[in-house]
């Protein structure tokens, strides 16, 4: 389809309310945090307006690099971990009849229903030595006796997967519901067996969907500070956590600000690397 | 028995019957064109055939083998698909290049290969070009290079040729079919187009409902329908209501007709071709008397419509062999026994 460039100012009409939206929303509370990252704090929570970086050059120490680093890694690993379930899931809810695909989607999007915290207490609930799976698995004689899974990085990792997943899945199945079915059986008559069809035709076909959704998860991922509360030790509380810290329980608005505008840097350098990455990947082949 | 062979082969989807016990037998090296109305189950003749449905019950057998229940990827045979299903991801040489990697054949021995079917359908050097930058009919060849790859014993086409304008089409047809010839592959290509099923076929089966209702050379097809189905699908024909009279001669429109069998149940149907009707002053010995109502002049043909009591009737002749007639004169209408089919009801 061919479109004009917009030739008169009124053109630009349809634009007003989303630019609107996007100010109102975004632009100026966004703008707020910067300055407040600026400002002076004051003992006793309150903060003047300056100019100072004091509350930027905290994060040059080590404890902070291991934070960071640690948000880093786990918002990738639940990236990676989403995408690695939801693209075959999703692939094979396609091929499903429309009534069962209903039936998956709904059961999926009722997830989304559920607030955090519930699903971070539904899972200590699950992975505690008293009521857990583990109870199961020692009345099914595989295990001794029962344990808690809770708190641990798995159990951090398990829930932050199944809060992510039905995004994960919202986000692939249009995708994959536009994929032509006869491009895996055209693979499987040249030879192809249905696993070979998938990694060699399914997912190179896929590869910028299979990009944009492990971007949209591990920025979702990021921001998760309730669940490595609840199922994680200290040393798997995330950035987030500490901003909410620092927010809520310290009252230094000036600091939580700062860490907020630098995790915000810090995605958008790493949204920016996968794009780069990939679009290089794309150009080569 | 080399070749391929449908025995009873049955498919049901839930309470429908898409293909009702097809039995087929196509020999090695020939060239079989599927044709039928849309929903009639040749595509799922086909996609059985490949394997890619199971059949309900009966059997597919390939050289003597039964591969009923062989997979897909195990029975060695190349498809080209209505919507091609080219690789997007890949560019037109790893396209072709997809079932000798999937062996994990050398690289040499994959570029000889795409090499050679490249200059086999006349792209040479399209090898590095990606697939959506070619034209409706390289894509075509592309689809037909890939599937001929690993040298299949079966060649399958499901309306290859559809997504391309006429005069590419009628080119590629003749194209098919002497690739086809030149390589001695069995080859079944599933169509809804006649032209093209008389155009390349050795074999035409015409299906309707699930059924064959006739298999033969396309000569003998339009020569002598099976039935009136057949009759009416392939080419125009008019079919006629005839009976036997009290002394036993077959009588077509309250004309007796001399040297045509009677039907021996008493009615039948008579196919006659448009070309194979042959109009005369009225009145003449054995004519039927007509009405003209409409004349067709299309330059090289004229198509003479006619109404013989109320029954109407079309008439196709060149330019010369025809009398002079016009709209509202009455004519004679000749039947050659010869040429006419007798069909049961």
């Amino acid at each position: 389809m061919r479109r004009e460039a917009p030739q008169k100012l009124t053109d630009y009409a349809p634009l007003a309310f989303p630019a609107i939206m996007l100010t109102l929303f975004f632009v100026i509370p966004f703008g707020t945090m910067i300055a407040v990252s600026f400002f002076q704090r004051q003992q006793g929570g309150f903060y003047t307006p300056a100019f100072v970086l004091s509350n930027y050059e905290r994060f040059a120490s080590l404890f902070f690099a291991n934070v960071l680093g640690f948000s880093l890694m786990l918002a990738v690993l639940v990236a990676i971990c989403c995408v690695a379930i939801g693209v075959p899931f999703t692939y094979l809810l396609t091929r499903m009849s429309r009534r069962a695909q209903i039936v998956w989607m709904v059961a999926l999007l009722s997830v989304l229903s559920l607030s955090e915290v519930i699903i971070g207490f539904a899972w200590s609930t699950l992975f505690s030595r008293t009521a857990g799976i583990t109870n199961l698995l020692v009345a099914l004689g595989l295990m001794e006796k029962a344990v808690a899974l809770s708190p641990g990085f798995p159990a951090v990792l398990t829930a932050m997967v199944y809060q992510a997943l039905p995004y994960t899945i919202l986000v692939l199945y249009p995708a994959l519901v536009r994929l032509d079915p006869t491009l895996t059986e055209a693979a499987r008559t040249l030879g192809a067996s249905p696993l070979r069809a998938f990694f060699t035709v399914v997912v190179p076909a896929l590869r910028a969907t299979i990009l944009a959704t492990l971007i949209m998860v591990f920025i979702f991922a990021l921001g998760s500070y309730l669940l490595p509360q609840i199922l994680g030790r200290p040393q798997h509380w995330t950035l987030s956590v500490l901003i909410t810290d620092q927010a809520i329980y310290q009252s230094n608005m000036p600091f939580a600000a700062a860490m907020a505008v630098f995790l915000v840097l810090v995605t958008l350098a790493m949204v920016a690397l996968t794009l780069f990455a990939g679009r290089k990947r794309e150009a080569a082949a | 028995m080399s070749g391929l062979t449908l025995n009873s082969v049955r498919k049901d989807f839930g309470g429908f019957t898409a293909v009702n016990d097809v039995q087929l037998t196509v020999p090695h090296g020939t060239f079989v064109c599927m044709l039928g109305p849309s929903g009639c189950g040749k595509t799922t003749l086909l996609r059985m055939i490949a394997g890619l449905d199971l059949p309900t019950s009966g059997e597919i057998r390939l050289d003597g083998e039964d591969i009923t229940a062989v997979p897909t990827h195990k029975r060695n045979l190349g498809m080209v698909f209505q919507s091609l299903a080219l690789f997007p991801h890949l560019t037109v040489g790893e396209n072709i290049a997809y079932p000798l990697r999937i062996r994990g054949a050398p690289r040499e021995e994959q570029k000889r290969r795409v090499d050679e079917l490249l200059a086999m359908i006349h792209l040479p050097g399209y090898a590095d070009r990606p697939v959506a930058k070619l034209s409706g009919g390289q894509r075509q060849r592309v689809a037909i290079a890939r599937a001929l790859t690993r040298s299949p014993k079966l060649f399958l086409l499901d309306e290859p040729l559809s997504a391309l304008d006429a005069k590419l089409r009628e080119a590629m047809q003749v194209e098919l079919r002497q690739l086809q010839q030149q390589l001695g592959i069995t080859t079944i290509v599933v169509t809804h187009d006649q032209r093209e099923a008389m155009t390349m076929a050795d074999t035409v089966v015409v299906m309707n409902q699930g059924e064959i209702r006739q298999a033969a050379s396309p000569m003998e097809i339009y020569r002598r329908p099976a039935d009136t189905f057949v009759a009416d699908f392939i080419g125009s024909t008019n079919l006629i209501d005839m009976e036997t009279d009290s002394a036993g001669r077959a009588v077509v429109l309250g004309q007796a007709i001399p040297g045509l069998s009677a039907p021996s149940g008493g009615k039948a149907i008579l196919s006659v071709r448009p070309e194979d009707v042959q109009l005369t002053a009225p009145g003449g010995d054995g004519a039927i008397t007509g009405t003209v109502t409409f004349v067709r002049d299309l330059g090289g043909t004229i198509e003479t419509f006619i109404d013989c009591s109320g029954r109407p009737l079309i008439a196709v002749s060149t330019p010369r062999a025809r009398p002079e007639v016009s709209v509202g004169q009455p004519v004679g209408v000749v039947l050659d026994p010869g040429v006419c089919v007798v069909l049961d009801r």
